[in-house]
């Protein structure tokens, strides 16, 4: 179990073939990869963090998952300063013996970086530069796991 | 004195993001703050500001002690 949390770009396939280098123990890997959009004339997102609390946060969620999940490893990389469109935010990954635990830790975990974490998110375009408010999905998708609201 | 941090939205508003500031308790913190700047104290009430102290997410009111980190944070919108 592993994250990393950098402003330096990452690559989502050489993080994948990491991931499932070496893997024979396992039947089952799902990965997400969250790309910065280029709606609306974006031309630069700014993704702001408090270093050691996401860290604090990201440690917590990858244990919760452990525990919920049957899975044999877990891996989350998240990106934070200025982004281009295109280049990707967030990647994880979770590897299970069986699909279906593979499947729902990458979406736990997703939902908990996505509102339980401390990133906030400026997008710069043609308007100037804006505070990207959290949707009220991401709070209703969190309910999804009775996952409680710790940083609402 | 206490290390105080403001994130996203709420260090724009301030126009600052990190002071220290003398306070024993947080509401002291966040009413200091709200006295010398109006608008930040109107943001730092608004639904789904929290707070966190030497990374604690905190609730309701905090008593400080000097060198404590005490953070604002808007509501999160990683991923």
């Amino acid at each position: 179990m592993r994250f990393i949390l950098q402003t330096e770009p990452l690559d989502p396939s050489a993080l994948l073939a990491g991931f499932c280098a070496g893997r024979t123990d396992i039947g089952a890997i799902v990965s997400f990869t969250g790309i910065a959009r280029d709606g609306a004339g974006v031309t630069l997102l700014d993704l702001e963090t408090y270093p050691a609390l996401a860290v604090r946060a990201i440690e917590g969620h990858m244990a919760e998952a452990r525990a919920r999940f049957e899975l044999h490893d877990l891996f989350a990389a998240h990106r934070y300063g200025q982004i281009l469109p295109g280049e990707t935010i967030v990647f994880v990954a979770a590897a299970s013996k069986h699909r279906r635990a593979a499947f729902e830790a990458s979406d736990f975990l997703m939902d908990a970086l996505k509102s339980q974490t401390p990133f906030w998110k400026k997008e710069h375009g043609p308007d100037g530069a804006h505070w990207i408010e959290p949707r009220a999905e991401d709070h209703a998708d969190l309910a999804r796991w009775n996952k409680k609201d710790q940083m609402r | 004195m206490a290390r105080v941090l403001l994130f996203g939205r709420l260090r724009d508003i301030a126009g600052w993001s990190e002071r220290a500031l003398p306070a024993d308790t947080l509401g002291a913190l966040t009413a200091a703050l709200a006295a010398e700047a109006p608008e930040l104290g109107e943001a730092l009430r608004a639904k789904g500001v929290r707070a966190a102290v030497n990374l604690e997410m905190v609730r309701g009111e905090v008593l400080l002690r000097p060198d404590d980190e005490v953070a604002f944070m808007p509501p999160m919108s990683g991923g």
